[in-house]
C-alpha cells in the first residue's frame, strides 16, 4: 500500500511552512479522521486541552466530542474500550499520556490487542493505533522518560513504529491508522518541537510501515538507529568525517516489522555496524538487531556489531539524564572500537 | 405434578434465592447529602481554640510554601511544581490527624502534607527539583515516596496497614489521591482489598474539580466520589475540603475508626485547584476565571480567619506572628534551593540493586572514564527540550 498524502488530502495547495513534529502528527490525525469516519481518537486530555503535547489540538472542535474524546482517567479502560470499538468496526487511535503511564494498559495490549487476530483465526483483526510519547531528554521527573519499546517488540502481534522526522511522523501515523493490525506508535517526545520545512499538501509518500531508510550514505560503517537517536547519529556522522570515517546512518522507522533487507545490504557494504538507542542495552532492541545483522552479514563483518544504549538503570532524575542518554561522544567511541587497525 | 399443584397457587410467594442476605446495610455507609462543614456552623463552638490556631498557622505556612515553590519553579530551581494552593486545608489536616507511628502515602501534589507532617521542605521537593527521585528515607518519616503513577500508591497503603495489623501494631495508613485517580483500576482494587481485610486505612480523595483539563463530570457519573465507598462496604464521608476544622474532624474520626479495628473509610474532600495543574499547564484552555473567583471567596484561610476573628481568637499581632514564621520558612527554603544540589553521576549505579551487577560495574567504569577524559556529556540532547 503506497498512497500519496496529496491524493488523500483533498486538493490543498502545497506550501512548505515550518512545521513541528507535534503539528505533523496532529495533521495526520485530522486527515485520517476527515477521510474515514471510523477513526476515533480517545485518551486523557485529548479533547478540550488538545493533549498535553497539543498533538490533538483542534480535533474535538472540528469533529466533535464523539470523535475525539476526553475519557475517564484509566489507561486499561481506554485501551479495553478501544478493543470493543474496534470489534464493532471503528478504528480507534488511543493516546497514552506518557510512556510510563501506558503500563496500566499492558494487559489489554498483550492479552487482547496483540492476540485477537490470531485467536480468532484471522476473523477479527484489531485496527488500533496506540500513540505513546516516549523517551527522555525533556527534563521530566520520574515516570516521564521511559523507553519502553523492548516490551512491545517482545510481544508478537504488535507493530512497533517510531518516527524521527516531521515528514515521517505524518506518513507513518497515517500508515499506522490505515493498517488493519495494531500499531504501537512511539513518538519521541524530545523531537515534538523539532521543526522542518514541510507541508502535508506537497505530495509526500505514505510508506507502508516496515521500511527502513538510509538517512546518510557512507562507506566506513553503518549506524543503525531509530526515533530520538537518529539526530544524534547524524550529528555523530558529521563529526566522524574529521576522523576520516564516512558513516552510513539507517533510520529503522519501524522495529516491527523489521527491515532486514535494508540493514543487511548496508552492513554488507560497510562491514561494520553500531546499533544506537536510548532504551537500556540489556534485553533491549540492540541485542535483537545485532543478532540479526550477525546472522546475515557474518562473512562481511570486520568487527563485532556494537551497541550504544542507555545504561541498565531506571531512568535517572532530570539533572542526571545527560549522563545516561547516548550522545555523540559515546557513538564515536563505539565507532572507534570497530577494529580499524585491521584495515591498514 | 405441576408447580401450582405442588405449592398451591394462592400460597405461592416469590422468595429470595436460598442463603441470600444483604452482606452490609448500605444506609450507615452513605455520605451526607452535602459536604460536611464546621466553620461558620454551630459545631464550630465545640472545636478546641488551640486546634483552630494551629490549623491557621499551618494553613498560612502552607500557602506561603506553595507560593515559594511556584516562584522557585519560575526561576528554574524546580523542574516542575504541582501546586496545592487552595487545597491547604486537606493537606494540613491529613498530616495533623496522624500519630508519629502512622504512615502517609502522598501523591505528587501532596508535598505540603509531607511538610506539615514535619518533613524538611527541601527533602519534600527533591523529586521536583530533579536531582534525586526521593529526597528522604520513607521509613524514617513514615512517608511513602511521592507517587506519580496515579492511584498506584493506594494498594501499597492497604498492604502496609494490613502488615502492621498482622504484626499487632496499631498503625494507620492515610493515602491521598485526586478525583481523576479514582477512575484508575488500582483505586478500586485498593478499596476492595481494604474493605475485605478491614485494613486500617483512610483514603483521602481531594476532589479539586479537575484532572489536568478534565472536569469531574467527565470522570464520574456517581452522585459523589464518596458514594463509591458504599459499593465496597465502607463508609464514605463527604466534606468541605476548604473547611480545615471539618477536614480535621472527619479525618480524625476515620483514623480513630481504623485504629480501633473498624476498618477503612473513604473521605472525599470537595476543594478546588486554584493554580494550573502544574507550571507547565495552561488552565485558560479549559476553564474560565469566574469559577476560580467563586472559589476565592471560599478560601480555606479566609474561612478559618473569619471564624477565629469572629470569636476573638485572632488579633493583628497573632496574625503577624504566624506570617513571620511563614516568611522565615520561605526564606530558608529559598536560600537552600538557590544552591545547586551536589550531584554524583556515579549515583546512577548505586541503588539499582544491593550489589552492582557485572554489567553495571562495566557501565559505571565507562562513565567514570568518560568524565575523567572530560568528554562533554552528550550535547545535542538538552537543547531540544521545551
Ligand atoms: C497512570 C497515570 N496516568 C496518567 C498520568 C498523567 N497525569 C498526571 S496528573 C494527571 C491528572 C490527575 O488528576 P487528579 O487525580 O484529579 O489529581 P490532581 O492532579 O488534580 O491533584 C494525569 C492524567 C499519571 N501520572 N499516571
Ligand atoms: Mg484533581
Amino acid at each position: 500500500m503506497t498512497t500519496t498524502a496529496a491524493a488523500t488530502a483533498g486538493g490543498r495547495t502545497g506550501r512548505a511552512a515550518q512545521t513541528t513534529m507535534a503539528q505533523a502528527l496532529g495533521r495526520a490525525l485530522r486527515d485520517a479522521m476527515a477521510e474515514d469516519p471510523a477513526v476515533h481518537v480517545l485518551g486523557e486530555d485529548v479533547g478540550t486541552l488538545g493533549g498535553v503535547f497539543r498533538v490533538t489540538d483542534g480535533l474535538a472542535k472540528e469533529f466533535g466530542d464523539d470523535r475525539c474524546t476526553d475519557t475517564p482517567l484509566a489507561e486499561a479502560g481506554i485501551l479495553g474500550a478501544a478493543v470493543g470499538m474496534a470489534m464493532y468496526g471503528l478504528r480507534p487511535v488511543v493516546e497514552m499520556q506518557f510512556d510510563a503511564f501506558a503500563y496500566p494498559a499492558f494487559e489489554q495490549l498483550v492479552s487482547h490487542v496483540a492476540k485477537m487476530r490470531n485467536r480468532t483465526g484471522g476473523a477479527m483483526p484489531l485496527p488500533i493505533t496506540v500513540r505513546i510519547p516516549y523517551g527522555g531528554g525533556i527534563g521530566g521527573v520520574e515516570h516521564h522518560s521511559d523507553s519502553s519499546e523492548a516490551y512491545y517488540m517482545a510481544t508478537p502481534g504488535l507493530h512497533v513504529v517510531a518516527p524521527s522526522t516531521v515528514e515521517d511522523a505524518y506518513g507513518l501515523l497515517r500508515a499506522s491508522i490505515a493498517s488493519d493490525d495494531p500499531v504501537v506508535f512511539l513518538e519521541p517526545k524530545r523531537l515534538y518541537w523539532a521543526k522542518a520545512s514541510w507541508s502535508p499538501d506537497a505530495p509526500s509518500v505514505v510508506e507502508p510501515i516496515g521500511r527502513a531508510v538510509v538517512r546518510r550514505s557512507g562507506r566506513s560503517a553503518t549506524l543503525i538507529t531509530y526515533g530520538p537517536s537518529v539526530p544524534v547519529c547524524l550529528e555523530a556522522a558529521e563529526a566522524a568525517t574529521a576522523e576520516g570515517w564516512d558513516l552510513e546512518v539507517i533510520d529503522l522507522r519501524s522495529l516491527v516489522p523489521f527491515d532486514d533487507e535494508t540493514v543487511a545490504a548496508s552492513v554488507r557494504r560497510t562491514g561494520r555496524a553500531v546499533v544506537v538507542h536510548e532504551s537500556s542495552g540489556f534485553g533491549g532492541p540492540g541485542g535483537e538487531i545485532a543478532a540479526r545483522v550477525t546472522e546475515r552479514c557474518f562473512h562481511h563483518l570486520e568487527a563485532p556489531v556494537l551497541r550504544v544504549a542507555g545504561f541498565d538503570i531506571p531512568y535517572p532524575p532530570p539533572m542526571q539524564e545527560r549522563h545516561h542518554l547516548p550522545g555523540v561522544d559515546r557513538v564515536l567511541d563505539a565507532v572507534a572500537r570497530l577494529q580499524w587497525e585491521a584495515e591498514s | 405434578m405441576t408447580v401450582q399443584e405442588l405449592t398451591g397457587a394462592a400460597a405461592y410467594r416469590p422468595t429470595p434465592p436460598p442463603a441470600w442476605k444483604p452482606l452490609t446495610d448500605p444506609a450507615p455507609l452513605l455520605p451526607d447529602p452535602e459536604p460536611y462543614r464546621v466553620l461558620g456552623t454551630d459545631a464550630a463552638a465545640a472545636v478546641d481554640p488551640d486546634l483552630l490556631l494551629r490549623l491557621y498557622a499551618e494553613l498560612v505556612r502552607g500557602r506561603r510554601y506553595n507560593a515559594q515553590a511556584t516562584a522557585l519553579t519560575k526561576q528554574g530551581r524546580l523542574a516542575v511544581y504541582p501546586s496545592s494552593t487552595g487545597q491547604e486545608a486537606c493537606e494540613v489536616a491529613a498530616a495533623l490527624v496522624l500519630e508519629e507511628r502512622d504512615w502517609l502515602f502522598p501523591s505528587y501534589r501532596d508535598t505540603l502534607a509531607a511538610v506539615a507532617r514535619g518533613l524538611d521542605p527541601v527533602e519534600a521537593l527533591t523529586l521536583l527539583r530533579g536531582d534525586r527521585h526521593t529526597g528522604y528515607d520513607p521509613r524514617e518519616h513514615r512517608i511513602a515516596p511521592l507517587c506519580t503513577p496515579l492511584a498506584t500508591q493506594l494498594p501499597h497503603a492497604v498492604g502496609l496497614a494490613h502488615a502492621a495489623r498482622l504484626k499487632g501494631d496499631d498503625v494507620v495508613a492515610l493515602a491521598m489521591v485526586g478525583d481523576g485517580g479514582t477512575s484508575e483500576g488500582d483505586f478500586h482494587e485498593a478499596l476492595n482489598f481494604a474493605a475485605v481485610w478491614r485494613a486500617p486505612v483512610v483514603f483521602l480523595v481531594q476532589n479539586n474539580g479537575f484532572a489536568i483539563s478534565v472536569p469531574l463530570a467527565k470522570q464520574t457519573a456517581a452522585p459523589s466520589l464518596a458514594h463509591k465507598a458504599v459499593g465496597y462496604g465502607m463508609p464514605g464521608r463527604l466534606v468541605d475540603g476548604n473547611d480545615a476544622a471539618a477536614m480535621h474532624q472527619v479525618l480524625g474520626e476515620a483514623v480513630a475508626r481504623a485504629r480501633s479495628g473498624g476498618g477503612p473509610t473513604l473521605v472525599e474532600a470537595v476543594t478546588y485547584r486554584m493554580d494550573a495543574h502544574t507550571n507547565a499547564d495552561d488552565a485558560t484552555r479549559y476553564r474560565g476565571d469566574s469559577d476560580v473567583e467563586a472559589w476565592r471567596a471560599h478560601d480555606p484561610i479566609l474561612l478559618l480567619e473569619r471564624e477565629l476573628t469572629g470569636r476573638g481568637l485572632l488579633d493583628e499581632e497573632a496574625v503577624g506572628t504566624v506570617r513571620e514564621a511563614a516568611e522565615r520558612m520561605a526564606a530558608d527554603l529559598r536560600e537552600q534551593m538557590n544552591a545547586d544540589p551536589p550531584l554524583d553521576p556515579m549515583d546512577l549505579f548505586s541503588h539499582v540493586f544491593e550489589e552492582r551487577t557485572g554489567q553495571l560495574l562495566e557501565q559505571e567504569a565507562r562513565l567514570r572514564d568518560e568524565l575523567e577524559a572530560g568528554q562533554g556529556p552528550h550535547e545535542g540532547e538538552a537543547e531540544e527540550a521545551r
